[in-house]
C-alpha cells in the first residue's frame, strides 16, 4: 500500500486495555462493555493473556489497563499482572472494589500491579448502590480504598458523570480526598452501547453540567498540586467532538475477553468491521496490517466538514461509534462537532430537556438489552 | 549549596518506572496514566537517582562521565524541577 498520509508502518501502540472478563458484580447503566457481552466460556485462558501480553511489549506497548467487567472474578489475575510485568508493561487495575481483600491485593503487588483505580457511582452510599444495582458495593470501595493507601499504590477514582450524580459531583471530589485519592477523573457518560440504551435516564440538563463544572474548576484550584482532577468533556454539550481515543489505531488497543482486537472498546458496535481476533492472528499483524484498525486511521477516510477542517489532526473527527449510533454512518463527522451537519440531532436532545420523571434503568446484564440478530 | 541539598538522596518513587524502549529507541519515564519520553541524557541522570547518592554524588559521577558537559550546574536544577514535579522524592 502506497498512501502519502499513511505510512507503511504504523506508529507503535503505547497503551492496551486489556478487558479480562464482561462479568461484573455491578450493574451500571451506563457501562462502556459491548450489549452482547462476552460468554465466561469464550475467555482467553491464562496463557493465552501472557502470550498477547508478551506480543504486546514486543510491539511497543508500555502501559497496560486491566479492566473488565471486574478483572478480580479471574482468578488467575496475579497471573496475568506477573505476565505484563515480564513483558515490561506497566500494570494498572481498574475495578468496582468488589472483591478485593488484603490478601489479594499483596499477591497482586507482589506480582508487579503500580496502581489501582477504583470505580465509584455516587458520594452517598445509597445512591451509589442503586445506580450500580448491587447492595454494599459502596461499603466494599470505601474499604477497598482502605486497603490499596495501605499497600502504597496510587490510587484512582473513575466516576461517570451523568443526571443522577452530576450535583454531587463536590461530594464525590471530597469523598476522593477523604479516600486518599491521587487521582479523580470524572467523564461525562459516553452515549453508546449501554449509555446509549439508557440515554433517557442518563441524559443530564445543560444547568447540570454547567453547575458541575464550575464545582470541579473551584476544586481544582483548591486542590492543586494535591489531587489531580480530570474532566472528560460532556460532547453533547459542548459542539466539540472528542478526539476518538487519540486517533483510530494511533495510541492504544483494546482486547475483549474473547481475544477479539479492537481500535476502542465501543468498537465492537459499528457493523461490517470485521474485528480480527488475536487466536487467529499476531497482535503486529492486528495493528499493522488488518483493515479493521486501517479503517479509519490516518485522515484520508473523512467526510465533509472535518476532511478540510484544520482541527482534524487533534480530534481526528470525533467519535466512530457515535457518529454511527446517531446516523448510522461511522464514516461522518461526529455529531456532537457543531460543525457536523448532523450536530441537530444532538443540540435537540441537549436542549429538550431530560425526561420526566426519568425513566427506569435498563441494568447491564448479560441478555438485558436487545441485540441486533448476526 | 544549601544544606537540605547535600543531604537529599533522590529516587523515584515507588509508581514510577524509569525503563528504556527499545522499540522507540527511547528512556521512559512511565507513571499511572502518563508516559514521559525522556530527550538527551535524562534517562542517565535518573538512573543515578537510586536513593543512596546525594545530588553531588550524581553530579560527579556525570562530570567523570561527560567531562565537557556543564553538568554541575545543570543536574540539581533539572533534578529539584523533577522533585517539584513529584517525580522524585
Ligand atoms: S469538523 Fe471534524 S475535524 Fe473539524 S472539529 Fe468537527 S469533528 Fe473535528
Ligand atoms: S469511535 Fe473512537 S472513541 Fe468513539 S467509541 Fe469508537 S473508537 Fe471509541
Amino acid at each position: 500500500m502506497t498512501d502519502a498520509s499513511r505510512p507503511e508502518r504504523p506508529a507503535p501502540p503505547w497503551a492496551l486495555l486489556a478487558e479480562l472478563t464482561h462479568a461484573c458484580p455491578l450493574h451500571c447503566p451506563y457501562c462502556s462493555n459491548p450489549l452482547e457481552l462476552a460468554r465466561r466460556s469464550s475467555e482467553l485462558s491464562t496463557g493465552e493473556w501472557a502470550d498477547v501480553l508478551r506480543q504486546a511489549g514486543e510491539l511497543g506497548v508500555v502501559h497496560t489497563h486491566l479492566s473488565g467487567g471486574e478483572p478480580l472474578l479471574r482468578p488467575d489475575l496475579a497471573d496475568i499482572v506477573a505476565a505484563a510485568e515480564a513483558a515490561g508493561i506497566y500494570t494498572q487495575l481498574v475495578t468496582s472494589g468488589t472483591a478485593l481483600d488484603e490478601a489479594r491485593l499483596a499477591a497482586l503487588t507482589a506480582a508487579g500491579l503500580r496502581s489501582v483505580q477504583l470505580s465509584v457511582q455516587h458520594a452517598d452510599a445509597r445512591a451509589n448502590d442503586r445506580i450500580a444495582g448491587r447492595p454494599s458495593s459502596f461499603a466494599a470501595k470505601e474499604q477497598a480504598a482502605a486497603l490499596v493507601r495501605r499497600a502504597g499504590l496510587p490510587l484512582g477514582l473513575n466516576i461517570v458523570l451523568h443526571r443522577d450524580n452530576l450535583d454531587a459531583v463536590g461530594a464525590l471530589i471530597e469523598l476522593g480526598v477523604a479516600w486518599g485519592a491521587d487521582r479523580i477523573e470524572l467523564a461525562n457518560t459516553q452515549f453508546y452501547g449501554w449509555g446509549l440504551l439508557n440515554r433517557a435516564a442518563l441524559l443530564p440538563t445543560r444547568d447540570q453540567v454547567t453547575r458541575a463544572h464550575e464545582a470541579v474548576e473551584d476544586w481544582r484550584t483548591r486542590l492543586a498540586g494535591q489531587v489531580e482532577l480530570i474532566w472528560v468533556v460532556p460532547d453533547y454539550f459542548d459542539g466539540v467532538a472528542k478526539p476518538c481515543m487519540g486517533g483510530w489505531g494511533a495510541v492504544s488497543l483494546t482486547v475483549a475477553p474473547d481475544g477479539t482486537v479492537l481500535p476502542c472498546p465501543a468498537a465492537a458496535a459499528l457493523p461490517d468491521l470485521a474485528a480480527p481476533n488475536v487466536r487467529d492472528r499476531s497482535l503486529a499483524w492486528i495493528w499493522e496490517r488488518s483493515p479493521a484498525f486501517n479503517r479509519f486511521r490516518g485522515t484520508d477516510w473523512m467526510t465533509g466538514p472535518c476532511r478540510g477542517c484544520p482541527r482534524r489532526e487533534e480530534d481526528f473527527g470525533g467519535c466512530r461509534c457515535q457518529a454511527y449510533a446517531l446516523t448510522g454512518d461511522p464514516a461522518r463527522t461526529d455529531p456532537a462537532c457543531a460543525f457536523s451537519p448532523d450536530h441537530d440531532l444532538v443540540r435537540r436532545l441537549s436542549e429538550a430537556g431530560p425526561a420526566e420523571p426519568p425513566p427506569p434503568y435498563t441494568y447491564r446484564r448479560p441478555g438485558a438489552a436487545p441485540v441486533a440478530p448476526a | 549549596m544549601t544544606a537540605p541539598e547535600r543531604e537529599w538522596c533522590p529516587a523515584l518513587p515507588p509508581a514510577l518506572t524509569l525503563r528504556h524502549d527499545t522499540v522507540r529507541g527511547t528512556d521512559l519515564l512511565v507513571l499511572p496514566e502518563r508516559v514521559v519520553v525522556l530527550k538527551g541524557h535524562a534517562g542517565t541522570v535518573l538512573g543515578l537517582c537510586d536513593g543512596t547518592r546525594t545530588v553531588r554524588g550524581i553530579v560527579d559521577a556525570l562530570a567523570e562521565r561527560f567531562p565537557d558537559a556543564p553538568v554541575a550546574t545543570d543536574v540539581p536544577l533539572f533534578l529539584d524541577r523533577l522533585h517539584r514535579e513529584g517525580w522524585l522524592r
